[in-house]
C-alpha cells in the first residue's frame, strides 16, 4: 500500500542520457501504464523502480522513504517479468515460496499465501509441476502468483503479456484488470508497448518518449485531449491524421485553412497573436464523415485501398504530392471503388490543432 | 628427413587423403552411380541420399573396427589364454590368479579414491573458477591460464610437478616449491611421494590442475546460458549471492556439471600416465592401468594384463553408457 514519488529522475549511461527529469507522482492503488514506443526507456523506468538499475540522478520515493540505494528485496515491490523467469528447476509451489523462504516466513504462513494464491489464479492443480509442463497462460500466472504471496507495496509488471498468443493476451489482460479490482489498494506499474493493453488497463497513463514524458493523464484525456502531436499519433490506432494549415480565424473557435484551399472550424480556444500562424490539424479517422448533403467537406479524399472489416470500413488516400496518406475509418459496411472521390469532414469538436507540436489546448 | 617435416607431410597427406577421399567418392556416386538426370532423376536423388550418410560414414567405421571392436575381442581372447602355455585356454585362471595379487586390490582402492576426489574437486574448482571469472575485467586472461593446463601432456604436467615435489637433503637448497615453503616454515624436506596414502592425492593433485579448466570452460558456457531474467527475478525476491548461486544457478545448470562428472570420470578410470611418469606405482600408488601395463609390458603376461584390461573396461562401461545418454538428453 503506497505511494510513489519520482522526482527529476534520470539515467545515464556514463555519457548517454536515456531518461532525463522524470516527474510522476502515483497514488495508491492506481495502476499506472507506462506506454511508448522501442527504446523510450519504459523498461528501464520500471527496472529503475524496481531496484535492477542504479538511478543516476534524482529521488525515488516508496511510502514516503527514498529508496534510491535500498536493495530491490527491501523496496516492498515485486516484478513480472516478461519472459516470466520462473525458476526452471523448481516447482509451480516452490517457485511461489523462494521469496518467502528466503524472508524465513513460517511454514504456516508460507502454505496459507501460497494456496491463497494458487485459488485466486486458479493454479491449485498446478502446484506440483515444473514450469516446462505449463503452458505459456499458466506460467505467466505462477509469475503473477509469485508476486501475489510476497504482499508487495507496488506491483511491477515488465511487458506480460509480449509472449503470449493474441487470444490467450485478451484472456490474461481480462484476468489482470479483474486481478486489480480484486486489490483496489494496491499500486501498480505496468510496462507495455501495446496502446491497447494502455487504454484497457490504465487509470493513468504515461506516455514516454525520447528520454522524458510526453503526456500523463486518464485514458481519455490521451485520446480526446493530447498534449502534442506525438501522443496524438500514439495513441489510437489507426493513428490521427495530420494535415498542415494556416490559422485565418481565432478567437473561441479557431478556422483553418489547409493547403487543399478548404477551411474547417475547431473548437479549440486561440489567441490573437496566432492569426496567420502556420499548424497542423488533426482529425482521427473515426471522427471523418462522409459529406453527403451536396456541401463541400474539407477534406478531399481519393480512395486508394479499401479495408473492410465488417463492423468498419478503413480507407486509404492515394498519398497527395507532399502530403501524407490519410486514413479514414467509417462505421458498418462501405462499398468504396479504387479512385472515387469522397468528402470528407470532421465535428468541429473533434478536430485538434497543434501550433510547433503542442495542442493549442496546452499553450 | 627432419622429424617435423615428416609430421608435415603426414598431416598433409592424411588430411588431403580424406577431403580428396569424401570428394571423389561423392563425386563417383552424383555422376556415375546414381546421377540426377535422365527418366529416374528423382528416385536417382533419393537413392543418392540414402548411400551419401554410408559412404561418408565408411572411413570412420573401418578405422573403428579395426582398431576398436577387434581388439575388444583380441583382449577378451587373451585373458583366457596363457602364454607360458602356448596360449592354451585356461578359463578364469587369469582372473582367478589377479584377485589373489594384493597389487591388484591396491591399484582397485586407489583407482576408486581417485574416482571419488577428482572429478568432484576438477568439477568444484571449475564451477568457482567459471563463477569468478564471469564477470571481471580481466576473466579472459584467468580464464586462459586456468585452461593452459589442457594443452599439456599429463606426462609433461608430471614433469612439472615431480619439479614441485622435488626433494634435496636438508644441506641444500631446494628446488621444489613445495619442499621449499615447508622448509621455509620450519620443517624437514619431505620426500612427498613416497608418503603412503597421502601421497595418491599429491598425484591426484596433477590430474585436477589439468582438468579443472576443461571443467571451467564447459561450465562456464553453461552459466552464461541461464536466462538473466531469473536471476533478477531472485534478486527482487530478496536471495543472496550465495543463494543465487547455489539455489538459483547450480541447479539450472546440473545437467552440465553432471556431464563435465563424468567425463572427467572416464578420465580417471583410464589414469596411467601421470602414475607411471611420477611413481611407476610404487609406494602403495598402484591404479589398475598401470598394473596392465606393468603385466603386459614389463611381465609379459599377456594372460593378467589383458584381464585387468577387461576389468578397467567393465568399470568404464556404465559411465560412458550414462554419460553418452545424458548428453543426448541435453541435446534434445
Amino acid at each position: 500500500m503506497a505511494e510513489l514519488h519520482l522526482k527529476d529522475v534520470a539515467k545515464a549511461y556514463g555519457e548517454v542520457k536515456v531518461l532525463s527529469n522524470i516527474n510522476l507522482d502515483i497514488d495508491q492503488g492506481e495502476l499506472i501504464v507506462f506506454v511508448g514506443p522501442s527504446g523510450c526507456g519504459k523498461s528501464t523506468l520500471l527496472r529503475m523502480i524496481a531496484g535492477l538499475e542504479r538511478i543516476t540522478g534524482g529521488t525515488l520515493e516508496i511510502d514516503g522513504r527514498v529508496v534510491n540505494d535500498v536493495p530491490p528485496a527491501q523496496r516492498g515491490i515485486a516484478m513480472v517479468f516478461q519472459s516470466y523467469a520462473l525458476y526452471p528447476h523448481m516447482t509451480v509451489r516452490d517457485n511461489m515460496c523462494f521469496a518467502l523462504k528466503i524472508a524465513k516466513m513460517s511454514q504456516d504462513e508460507i502454505s496459507k499465501r501460497v494456496e491463497n494464491a494458487a485459488r485466486i489464479l486458479q493454479l491449485t492443480p498446478y502446484l506440483d509441476r515444473l514450469p516446462k509442463a505449463l503452458s505459456g497462460g499458466q506460467r505467466q500466472r505462477v509469475a503473477i502468483g509469485r508476486s501475489i504471496v510476497r504482499d508487495p507495496k507496488v506491483y511491477l509488471f515488465d511487458e506480460p503479456l509480449s509472449n503470449l498468443d493474441a487470444a490467450l493476451r485478451v484472456a490474461t489482460r481480462i484476468e489482470i484488470a479483474q486481478l486489480k479490482e480484486s486489490m483496489p489498494d494496491s499500486t501498480m506499474i505496468y510496462v507495455t508497448h501495446d496502446q491497447v493493453e494502455a487504454m484497457t488497463l490504465a487509470s493513468r497513463i504515461v506516455v514516454l518518449a525520447g528520454g522524458g514524458i510526453s503526456q500523463v493523464g486518464t485514458p481519455l484525456e490521451l485520446y480526446e485531449k493530447p498534449q502534442n502531436t506525438f501522443v496524438a499519433q500514439f495513441i489510437g490506432s489507426p493513428a490521427m491524421n495530420l494535415l498542415k494549415g494556416e490559422i485565418i480565424g481565432t478567437g473561441e473557435e479557431t478556422r483553418i485553412r489547409v493547403p487543399s484551399g478548404a477551411e474547417i472550424t475547431a473548437k479549440v480556444p486561440s489567441a490573437a497573436n496566432l492569426m496567420g500562424a502556420s499548424v497542423e490539424v488533426g482529425v482521427r479517422p473515426e471522427d471523418l464523415v462522409v459529406v453527403t448533403d451536396g456541401t463541400q467537406g474539407f477534406l478531399p479524399f481519393e480512395t486508394e485501398i479499401s479495408e473492410r472489416l465488417g463492423d468498419v470500413t478503413v480507407l486509404y488516400s492515394s498519398a497527395e504530392p507532399g502530403g501524407k496518406q490519410l486514413i479514414a475509418k467509417l462505421p458498418g459496411i462501405v462499398h468504396v471503388e479504387r479512385g472515387s472521390k469522397l468528402s470528407l469532414t470532421a465535428a468541429p469538436e473533434k478536430v485538434h490543432v497543434f501550433h510547433n507540436g503542442i495542442s493549442l489546448l496546452y499553450l | 628427413m627432419n622429424p617435423a617435416l615428416q609430421g608435415v607431410i603426414t598431416i598433409i597427406v592424411g588430411v588431403g587423403g580424406c577431403i580428396g577421399y569424401f570428394f571423389l567418392s561423392n563425386l563417383v556416386l552424383d555422376k556415375f552411380v546414381f546421377p540426377p538426370v535422365g527418366k529416374h532423376a528423382g528416385r536417382n536423388i533419393n537413392r543418392a541420399n540414402l548411400v551419401r550418410p554410408w559412404l561418408f560414414l565408411l572411413p570412420a567405421v573401418i578405422a573403428l573396427g579395426l582398431y576398436l571392436a577387434y581388439p575388444v575381442v583380441a583382449t577378451f581372447w587373451l585373458s583366457l589364454t596363457d602364454r607360458d602355455a602356448g596360449g592354451a585356454f585356461v578359463g578364469a585362471a587369469n582372473y582367478v590368479q589377479m584377485m589373489n595379487e594384493p597389487k591388484f586390490w591396491e591399484a582397485i582402492r586407489n583407482n576408486m579414491l581417485w574416482l571419488i576426489v577428482v572429478p568432484a574437486a576438477a568439477t568444484a574448482f571449475g564451477l568457482i573458477a567459471a563463477q569468478l571469472t564471469d564477470r571481471i575485467a580481466w576473466g579472459n586472461i584467468a580464464k586462459s591460464l586456468i585452461f593452459m593446463p589442457m594443452a599439456i601432456s599429463f606426462v609433461g604436467a608430471s614433469v612439472i610437478w615431480k619439479l614441485i615435489y622435488d626433494t634435496r637433503p636438508a644441506d641444500q637448497d631446494q628446488i621444489g616449491v613445495l619442499n621449499a615453503i615447508w622448509v621455509g616454515l620450519g620443517g624437514d624436506p619431505q620426500t612427498w611421494l613416497t608418503i603412503p596414502f597421502w601421497n595418491n592425492f599429491f598425484l591426484m593433485v596433477v590430474l585436477i590442475w589439468i582438468q579443472t579448466g576443461f571443467a571451467m570452460v564447459i561450465l562456464s558456457a553453461a552459466l552464461r546460458g541461464i536466462p538473466e531474467e531469473t536471476v533478477e527475478a531472485a534478486i527482487v525476491d530478496g536471495a543472496g549471492p550465495f543463494q543465487i548461486f547455489f539455489k538459483i544457478k547450480v541447479p539450472q545448470i546440473m545437467g552440465t556439471i553432471v556431464v563435465v562428472w563424468t567425463t572427467i570420470t572416464l578420465v580417471v578410470l583410464k589414469i596411467f600416465d601421470i602414475v607411471l611418469a611420477m611413481t611407476n606405482g610404487q609406494w602403495g600408488t598402484q591404479v589398475l592401468a598401470n598394473y596392465m601395463y606393468d603385466k603386459l609390458f614389463r611381465s609379459f603376461d599377456w594372460g593378467v594384463g589383458s584381464a585387468s584390461a577387461m576389468v578397467i573396461m567393465l568399470l568404464v562401461m556404465p559411465i560412458l553408457i550414462w554419460n553418452v545418454r545424458t548428453v543426448r538428453k541435453e541435446m534434445r
